[in-house]
This record gives structure tokens, sequence and C-alpha cells, in this order.
């Protein structure tokens, strides 16, 4: 997945034209352990990097999902609603939680799939 | 690996929670729960001192028998909840490991001469747990399969009682550190028993409607306000003679302002220990264990609410990141015990 970015907060990031995809990794599923719920932003909801929009529940913890780029959101993933596993068993995939109409460049921040790996390598 | 009141403790293996839940309700999980403290009173007189620190039946407890029981502080509050039995020549107390420094000084405070208070940070302790712990077990110690829930056996250096942390059936066995590793290792060897970890023994003991201490029971809550009136002896309600007698017979009497009970989320999103409980609007208590229960396939949590809220099926809302989410009050527990009674 060369097209694929990644955040510190260990979500990843695909942009597709004017959108990006979101979710979280495989690293930070794996953590969370078995996901059991999630609340996902509004559509149309404008806002701002680094911003907490999601929620992910595990049967372990609660934890934030963030916005990695400022913009609008377009769309959520309501698959999740009812089969909130899928961000176990396909995180990068059909597990992706939202998708932001980005309002200016992506941060400078996020890393490729190599920086990454080398990122978590440090945790 | 996780820091648990100074023990490194595994949150789960492999398979996660989930799975090592769900395995442990459908055949047996092994847990390590060795950081729990273990001690043993010895002497004549030893029941009746310990009764000096818990209402408890201590003294009306018969040989090779386990029962549950509470220490209380002066003013009524828990100082520790803990399971002692009957060993004939001695009591042997299982402890949390997060009060063990709390409850042994206060043990050894009130003893009398010629009774004596041994910790026993020697032994191991691992529990067993599941339909299928104590058929697996019997096919090393064919004994075990005797004993009934709350029962106890002793040999081979092991202590062995027909209890647990999780609504199953399953034992519990206290064995000397040096054999543990390998004993661990013949118990996960058995047909269907898997290794379990915290995070498992966390959400069955929640299915089960069991009290982890420090979250739904403290120095301040009393046994009254707990539910756990059931661990106070008949006589001992008519001798009122353990600590805070007063206030818990008051407690009886006129009622408490506010109870431990079962809340049921609705629809999928747990709500967590701390979390705010409101009734129209106003705060009328607080979650102090919740999460999602993988057996009920639903959140599940319980806390203490007002008194005039406590009653099953009472609507509630609990204010989970600034939302009220609806919930109700719900009879504990949220799956159904299976002792070998």
């Amino acid at each position: 997945m060369s097209d694929m970015k990644f955040s510190k907060d260990h979500e990843w990031l695909r942009l597709e034209g004017d959108i990006a995809t979101v979710g979280i990794t495989d690293h930070a599923q794996n953590a969370l352990g078995d996901v059991v719920f999630v609340d996902l932003p509004e559509i149309g909801r404008e806002v701002a990097q680094g911003e907490a929009i999601a929620v992910v529940e595990s049967v372990k913890a609660a934890s934030d999902v963030y916005a990695p780029l400022a913009g609008r959101v377009v769309e959520v993933n309501s698959a999740l609603v009812d089969n909130p596993a899928l961000i176990n068993s396909d995180p990068t995939a059909k597990g992706w939680f939202f998708r932001i109409e980005p309002s200016g460049a992506l941060p400078d921040d996020l890393m490729d799939e190599n920086a990454y790996a080398a990122f978590v390598e440090t945790l | 690996m996780v820091p648990f009141a100074g023990y490194s403790m595994p949150v789960q293996y492999a398979p996660g929670i989930m799975a090592e839940h769900l395995h442990t309700r459908a055949a047996a999980g092994l847990f390590d729960v060795s950081h729990m403290g273990q001690a043993e009173l010895v002497g004549e007189g030893a029941a009746a001192a310990l009764e000096k620190l818990t209402p408890a039946d201590v003294q009306g407890l018969k040989p090779g028998r386990q029962r549950y029981g509470v220490l209380l502080n002066p003013q009524g509050g828990i100082v520790d909840d803990f399971m002692f039995s009957n060993m004939g020549d001695r009591l042997f107390l299982v402890v949390n490991a997060s009060r063990k420094h709390v409850d042994l000084p206060l043990i050894e405070s009130v003893l009398p001469a010629g009774v004596t208070l041994r910790a026993l940070p020697d032994r191991a302790l691992l529990a067993l747990q599941g339909p299928g712990a104590v058929a697996a077990l019997a096919t090393l110690l064919p004994d075990v399969a005797a004993l009934k829930f709350m029962g106890v056996w002793a040999g081979d250096g092991m202590i062995i009682s027909r209890s647990g942390y999780t609504g199953e059936d399953g034992v519990e066995i206290s064995v000397p550190a040096e054999a543990a590793a390998a004993f661990a290792r013949k118990l996960l060897a058995l047909p269907g028993v898997l290794p379990a970890g915290l995070g498992a023994r966390d959400s069955l003991r929640l299915e089960a409607g069991l009290c982890l201490y420090g979250n739904d029971i403290d120095e301040s809550t009393s046994p009254v306000e707990a539910n756990l009136v059931w661990s106070i002896g008949k006589r001992r309600r008519m001798e009122w003679n353990f600590p805070g007698a007063e206030t818990i017979r008051n407690q009886l009497d006129h009622g408490v302002t506010r109870l431990r009970v079962g809340i049921q989320p609705e629809g999928r999103q747990p709500a967590r220990g701390h979390t705010p409980i409101q009734a129209g609007g106003a705060t009328i208590g607080e979650i102090t264990s919740g999460g999602f229960g993988p057996s009920v396939n639903a959140p599940v949590a319980m806390g203490y609410v007002a008194r005039e809220h406590a009653a099953d099926g009472t609507p509630l809302d609990l204010l989970v990141r600034g939302k009220g989410l609806p919930a109700r009050v719900a009879p504990l527990p949220f799956h159904p015990h299976r002792y070998a009674r």
C-alpha cells in the first residue's frame, strides 16, 4: 500500500482524488484487542487536525480516534456499527472509519509505510 | 503484560480477552492469580479471633469448607473481601493482592496469645475455571471430583477449593511456588485447558456480578450498600459484635441511601468505571465497573445508585463522553452462575 500514509496516533490515511479515507493501523487494532463498539463522527462536521472525532471501544478500553488532517467529514463506515469486528479482521480496508475532504495540504509529519514500521519498532 | 498491585501480570494471551472469556465459559481457562495474598491462622481460638474483624460466621464453618467474607473497619466500611477455609487444624485465607499489606497487620493486631498468623508468600495460586475444569483436573487428582462448591481438599502440598471468580464451576489451587510452573504446564496440557489473563478474569467476574475490591467496594462502602449482606452470618446478626456493627444494624433496620446494582446499557456502547449515573437530569450515582460482556454479547456494568432508583428495570442515563446513554438497573448476575452445589 504505497499510497498509504500513517500518523503517530496509529492511524492510516489513503488519499484518492480529493478524499482521504482514514482508519486505525494493524498495530493499533492489535493493541486494542476485540473491538465491540465505535462512535463515528457526524457527516458534514468540520474537523481540525488532531481533533478527537471518533471513539473505538474494545473489551479492554475506550480510545479516541483523531482526524489526521483538517477538513470536512463526507462519509462514515456505517458497516462498523453492526460489525465493529471488521476493525480487527481488516483494519486497513473494510475496517475504515471515515472519509474527509481535506481543507488544505496534508500534514507533513505523516509517515510512509516503512517509516511507520520503524516508528512502531521504537515503541 | 501490565503492572498490577506490584506484579507483572498478563492482561491477555494471543487469542485475546474475548476468546479467553468464551473458552472459559465453554471449557476451561487457567489463570495465574499468584498475586493474591495467602496466609494461615493457627491456634486455639483462631476462628473467634478472625470474627473480631469480619461479620462472617467463621466459627460455624465446618472442616473442609470455604466461605466468603469481608473485613470491616470501625465505621462498617470494607477493608477487604476474602476467602477463608477451615483446614481442620488451621484457617487458610486468601486476600486481595492490593490489600494484603493492610489485612495481615490488621489481623495480627487482634490475635490473642496462642493464635499465629503466617503469611504464605511462597505459595502460588492457580485458578482453573470453567465447566470442564474439574473433570480435567480429576484426571491428575481424582479426589477433587468429589468436592462440592466451596469444598476444600488438601494433599500433595496443595490446597484446592472448588470455587473461583468467574461464576463458573472450577477450582483454585494453592501450590508451593517452586512447584507452580511445572504444575501449570501439566494443567495446560490437559484437554480443553487454555491460559486466560487478567482481562478475561475481569469480564468473567463482572458478568457474574462479583465485586472487585478498589472498584466496587472499598473502605467507604458498607456490606449493606454493596449488597453483600448474605456474607454476614446469622449468628453474627444476633450478636452484633463485629466492627461497625451499630452502623450496619442501623442500615439493615432503616435502609441505606445508596445500593450496588447491576446496570445494563442499551445498545452496544460500554460505560466504564467512574461514569456518572443520572436520572431526570440529576446525578444519582456512579458506575464502579463496566465493560463489554462477551457471553452476554452486550455491555454490562455495576455501580451505586440512590436507593429510590435501585429497583430492577429502573431507567437511568449514563453520562458517557458528555452524552446520556440510556440504561436500566438489571438483576445480577448478568450470566447465570454454574456452581457445583
